[in-house]
Order: C-alpha cells, then structure tokens, then sequence
C-alpha cells in the first residue's frame, strides 16, 4: 500500500526518531512511504492558541498536500485529532465550505499509527523485539478524540521481549496541553508531578505514549529529576528488530544529542 | 428575551447584553494563572481535592456503569436541551403561563442588578427581616445575599456546604459541595467559632457536624417566613418548578414558609414533564453517584392550604441571551450543574474552584463564566485547560467543552507579541524552505543552553527541552529516500 507520512512538525523538528521509525515500520511490513515536502504543520497550536484565522493558510496546504493520497498516517493521536476534528472547524469558520469538505474528506483518510496498523493494515504482531520494561500512557487526544482504546496496547503485547507494566491512573492527563504549558506553567507542573510519580511507579525502564509533545513534557520532567526513566515514541519500540545493534529509542536528552539519526534508520 | 416583558416580547435591539460587572460573583480579581499558583502551593487544599474529587469519581463512576442504556441517556438529555435552545423563548412565555394559571407570579429580570432588586422587594413586601435560602447557583451568580444585606435583610444558607461557607466568611469553590476544599476538621473549627450556641464539645465526626448543622438550622425552618431557592428544572407545559437536593433542608425551605422566591435561570426550562424523567436519572448518577436523588420537590404554583400561598418565579438573563446568540457556545446553556466535569477535571483537582474567581469554576464554569461576562473579562478562563476533554466524556448532556473552550480563546484579547509570533509562524509554515531554515535555525539555537527565553521559560522552569537532533526528519528524508 501506499501511504503518505504526515510527519508532525514537532517530529520532523525535534523527533526524526519517531519519524524515521514510522518510515522504517511501514517499510518492513511492505509498504510504501511517500514523504510530500510541501507539508508542514497542521495549525494546531494556531487554533488552540487562539488563532483559527492564522490557521487557515495551514489547512489549506495541508488539505492540498494530503489530497492526492488514499492513506495518511501521523505518529500523533494529537495532530490527527487536529486534522479530522479542527480543520473542517477552521474552515467553515471562515466561510471556506468547500475546502472544509475537502479537509473533512482528507480527515477521514488521515490515521494515527495504531490506528493505521491495526484498523487498516489488520496486523498487531509488527514483529518487533525491544526487550526492555515498559509502561504506556494514553495520550489524552488518542484517548478521548480518536478513541484509539487498546490498540496501542495490543500492538505492545505483541512485541518480543517487551514487559508490559500497566501505568496506574494511566487515563489521566499529562498536563502538556500545547499553549496550556506555557500559559499555566504551574499547573501543568503539578499534573506532571503526578504522571511522573505514577510513571516511576511502574519502576519502568522506558515510558511511550503515541504523541511526541507528551513524550517531550514528560520526558523533559523525568530528565529534570535525572530519574532514569526514558521516553521513547511508541513508533521507534514497533520499529526495533533484533537486528538493530544499537537499543532503538531514547535518544539521550540532558545533553547535546549522542546518536545519528542516520544510522538508527540503516 | 432580550429585556424584560411578559408574552409577545422578542424584540432585538442588537446584540444581547452580557452580565453587567460591579454586581455579582462572575469575575474574578485576577487572572487564572496568577490565583491557581498560590492554590497549587496549599498542601491542605491539594489534599481535600483530591480525596473529595477522587471519592465522587470512583463513586459516579461505579452507578453510571450499571446503566446499559447511559449512552442513549446522555443523548436523549442533549437533544433535549437543544431542542430548548432552539426555541427558548416560546417555551419560556409556555412557561409564564402555565406557572400564571396555577397561581404564581413570573418576574423577568435582563440582569443580577434587576433581578436583586425584584427579589429585595419581594422580601420587603412581605416586612420579613430574614430569609432561608435553598442551595442555588443564580443566587450566588448574583450576588443576591450581598444584595439582601445591603437592604437589612438577612440570608441563611440551609444547604450544610453553602452554610459552612457562609458560616467561614468563605466562597463556594464547587456547584455541588460548596465547601468542597474544607475537611472535616477545618469544618469543625468554622462551627466552634461562627455558629451560636453550638456545643463546645462539638467533634469532627460527620454525623456529629451534621446534627449540630440540623439543631441550628430547625429554629430558622420554622421561623422564617419568607424562602429564596433556584430551580433545577422548570417544565414548560405544566408550569411545575424541581429542585433536586441531598440533605431535605431544602425540602423544609420549600413547604413551610408563606412565600417562595425562585430565581431560575431561563435556560433552566425543559418543555414537557416527561422530560424530568430523562434528567433525574442522568442527574443524580453523573452528579453524586447516587441512583436516585434522595429529596426532589416539585411545586406548581400555588396549592391551597398546602405549601406557601405566595409563589414567584424570577426569570434571570444575565447574559444568557448573549451566548444563546453564539452557536458554538451555547451549549454552555445545557448544563444541569451536576460538577461531573469539575470532579474529572485534572485543572480543577489540582487549583480548587477559587482559582477561577467565578461562582462556576472547572471546566463548565471556564466556558460559562467568559461568555456570560463577555470574554474579554475573564480572558484567562479559556487557556485553563488542557484540552484532555475528560470533561466532554463525563458530561451527562454531552456539552463538547473542549471546542467551546477553543472556540473562546479566538474570541480572548490577545497579547500583541504573541499575535505577531503567530502570525510570523503561520506565513513560514506555509512557506516550506522558510520553514526548513527556521527548524535549522532552532535547532542550533538550543544548543546553546536548555532555558528558554519569555515567555516560552515556564517550559523550562520544570522541564528540560529535549537535545536538538543531528537533522530535521525532511533532511533524513532528503538524503535516505528521496528519488527513491
Ligand atoms: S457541563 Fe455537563 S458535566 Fe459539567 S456541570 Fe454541566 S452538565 Fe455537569
């Protein structure tokens, strides 16, 4: 199948990791990875900033560059979720019904990763091997917006190696909430002091969740606190194989970046 | 229903007006932000919250599963109040005049200063000093115990967490359990200090509270006159008033006095009786964890002999045309008050209810609150959330509070840098080789250290930003597939 990698800005900025693993997945199971460059962010934090007008140029590109493609896919429950429930928002908000049909059009077609690969490509067992303890937390938009329910996990329990720890008050949010970060510093602190303690818990080694901005908030606490626990994209566990001989994921964040993203993708 | 008048009077004079400010508990005295750092640091607070949200949680949680059929429940209810939406003010003159016909006398009131003084002069009318007063929102929205005061008139709360309020000189900080950030020790002290002749021995056992509350409040049931209430339904084609209550002091509020006062929210009518059943089975399993509410009492005007002779409705706007005029706020109108988003919301658990500066705290009252002030009044309301959308699933009406909150914060006065930034980042993002270069450029910044500048540095307060990778995912893309 050909399928369209909808990359996230966050990912192709901060993330390749979880991108490149996307890329590497599909690859393996047989697919085909098409990468439009002319993609670039969804407008999310526009919208729920408070900008839906600003937003608009965004789902327009996005609209036109994800048009052509039967299968989209996103390593974000959260950008997805911008994408199927936002964009037709934005644009009948500004009048645009017709594009607001073609983003609606293009929504459907959009797939976060579990979603894609358990709904669409019908398998759970990716064969991956990632022998580490690991905890899941859901992030809240593929929770309650896409309503991927225990995809995630299914496709985790079918990893080699992989212990599975349940995460305790797992449903509750992290307390990233894009623009919420910033403007209510102190609170979304206090929800991530729970999360974290919830997270060590677990006495995990790695915590993965299918949004890199969540992954960023909970693993830029966890590193704060040195604690020892990495976050790692949901994608990048599905990705590794035995064959890897550097342990995928987790890319070293107290410091200036230690691994090539070159090499991780071969 | 802008303005005042009995049947007949839909006239427009453009848009609806919103709450006037000076009267009333809608704004707060500074912005969210500011009031939730300094609840944050409560332990005590902290403490309280999260035991009492994550007992009512687990609790509601728990009945709401028994019922096979909750799904369409909660769907029959949304569709219920949107049909009332749709034609609020025809069911409200329905309404006028049924209540009318049984014998009660219907009052409209554009705002709080209008409908205080038609409550005060009720109150005066009847030469009482004194009032009880039903557990009730729109009162406290209004100010109308402050307004009382003012005129000699003295309001006693019958609700036990409305009186522990009043009793502490405090503010409600829940719409269900007023007190919700007192424990039982901190209330035991509020009793030992404020409430006449109340044992010196008192302990802080539950029962032992309660019974002091009922010894203190059974002299006022049966001497007071005049009793003030909310409503949490009025039926339409009936002209029948429900108040749903846990204690049965609200209950003794309604049949003993001569006269009753309701102030009611107009978006509170339902139109058919058969409606009530739809609610009282989503109200009391999302709101309490109960099956059933214990105390529901329902008058239709006036009984003779029976209950008081003197029944008034006041029908309160106070800004509620204005967001029945939005289309994607005004939903906010379908809220039955039951808290189940304020008990799931991970915002309201941690700052409490005081931090929101309004009567209508977590997630319904960050939507609520803006438009019936008019947004620009309480701006910071909208950003409290984190858009997890718990409140959206707890909802029994099914009020979409996360687009409602988005939908807001377009409407917030924005600061002109954060503006201009925003409008900086849409034009490069949609001009994808100016966009490559600000990643590059991004990315070699952070290199430069892991705090981040304002007003971006409450990130890095708590945080630490993630290493810049060696390349942009487009570079690896670039140089591993592309052509291929
Ligand atoms: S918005 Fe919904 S959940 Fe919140 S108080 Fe109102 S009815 Fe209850």
């Amino acid at each position: 199948m050909r399928i369209a990698l909808f990359v996230t800005c966050l990912a192709d900025t901060l993330f390749p990791e979880a991108a490149t693993a996307t890329v590497r997945l599909l690859e393996r199971l047989g697919h085909q990875v098409d990468f439009p460059t002319d993609q670039t962010c969804c407008g999310q934090m526009h919208v729920n900033t408070g900008y839906p007008d600003e937003a608009v140029r965004l789902v327009r590109r996005h609209v036109r560059v994800f048009a052509p493609y039967d299968v989209v896919v996103a390593p974000s429950g959260s950008c997805v979720g911008s994408v199927r429930h936002q964009h037709p928002m934005v644009a009948r908000r500004a009048g645009d019904d017709a594009l607001a049909s073609r983003a609606a059009e293009v929504g459907r077609r959009t797939y976060e990763l579990s979603e894609l690969l358990v709904d669409v490509l019908g398998v759970t067992d990716v064969g991956a091997y990632y022998p580490h303890r690991v905890t899941y937390h859901p992030t809240c938009h593929s929770l309650r917006l896409l309503r991927v329910g225990d995809r995630p996990l299914r496709l985790l329990r079918a990893v080699r190696g992989l212990d599975l720890v349940e995460l305790p008050q797992a449903e509750q949010c992290c307390g990233f909430g894009g623009t919420f970060a910033v403007k209510n510093a102190d609170t979304s602190t206090a929800m991530l002091a729970d999360k974290m303690r919830h997270v060590l818990a677990t006495r995990a080694d790695v915590c993965t969740a299918g949004d890199a901005s969540c992954l960023m908030h909970i693993g830029g606490g966890l590193s704060r606190l040195r604690a020892g626990v990495r976050t790692v994209h949901l994608a990048e566990i599905l990705a590794a194989t035995e064959a890897d001989t550097d342990p995928p994921g987790g890319r070293d964040r107290t410091g200036p970046a230690s691994r090539d993203t070159a090499a991780v993708a071969r | 229903m802008s303005g005042r008048g009995g049947a007949g009077r839909t006239t427009f004079l453009g848009m609806p007006a919103t709450a006037p400010p000076g009267v009333g508990n809608l704004r707060g005295t500074e912005p969210f932000p500011a009031a939730a750092r300094r609840a944050l640091g409560d332990a005590q607070l902290r403490r309280n919250l999260r035991h009492a949200t994550g007992t009512i949680r687990a609790k509601s949680a728990a009945v709401i599963d028994e019922v096979p059929d909750w799904p369409q429940l909660r769907a029959a209810g949304r569709a219920i109040k949107a049909d009332t939406m749709a034609r609020l003010p025809e069911l409200l003159e329905q309404l006028e005049a049924a209540v009318t016909a049984a014998g009660g006398t219907v009052h409209w009131a554009t705002d709080a200063v209008e409908a205080n003084r038609i409550v005060t002069e009720l109150v005066q009318a009847t030469g009482a000093d004194r009032v009880m007063k039903v557990k009730s929102m729109a009162t406290q929205e209004i100010g109308l115990n402050e307004a009382l005061e003012a005129a000699g008139i003295e309001p006693v709360e019958t609700d036990l967490a409305e009186l522990i309020v009043q009793l502490g000189d405090d503010r409600p900080s829940h719409i269900l359990v007023p007190a919700i950030h007192r424990n039982r020790a901190e209330i035991r002290e509020i009793f030992l200090r404020a409430m006449p002749g109340v044992d010196p021995a008192l302990t802080d056992e539950p029962a032992v509270l309660a019974a002091a509350a009922r010894r203190h409040l059974r002299e006022t049931f049966l001497a007071t006159r005049v009793a003030v209430s909310g409503a949490n339904f009025a039926v339409a084609e009936t002209g029948t008033l429900a108040v749903v209550e846990s204690e049965g002091n609200g209950r003794m509020c309604l049949t003993l006095p001569e006269t009753l006062i309701t102030v009611m929210g107009i978006e509170k009518v339902i139109p058919r009786w058969a409606d009530l059943g739809v609610f009282l089975q989503l109200l009391p399993r999302a709101s309490t964890g109960e099956r059933m509410n214990p105390y529901t009492s329902l008058w239709t005007g006036v009984t003779p002999g029976d209950g008081p002779q003197q029944v008034h409705l006041v029908l309160l706007d106070n800004g509620r045309s204005a967001v029945l005029a939005d289309e994607v706020g005004r939903q906010a109108l379908h809220c039955i008050r039951c808290s189940a988003c304020l008990n799931v919301c991970p915002v309201y658990e941690r700052t409490g209810g005081h931090a929101y500066g309004s009567v209508y705290p977590g997630p319904i009252g960050a939507v609520l609150s803006p438009q019936l002030t008019g947004v620009a009044d309480n701006a910071s309301l909208p950003y409290a959330s984190s858009l997890c959308g718990a409140c959206y699933d707890a909802c029994p009406v099914m009020i979409d509070i996360p687009s409602i909150l988005v939908h807001l914060r377009a409407q917030a006065p924005h600061p002109r840098t954060e503006a201009a930034a925003m409008a900086a980042a849409a034009y490069t993002m949609d001009h994808p080789a100016l966009y490559a270069a600000a990643q590059r450029a991004a990315g070699l910044g952070r290199l430069a250290g892991r705090a981040l500048p304002p007003p971006l540095n409450g990130w890095t307060a708590s945080r630490d930003m993630p290493a810049a990778p060696p390349q942009t995912f487009r570079q690896w893309w670039a140089e591993h597939r592309s052509g291929s």
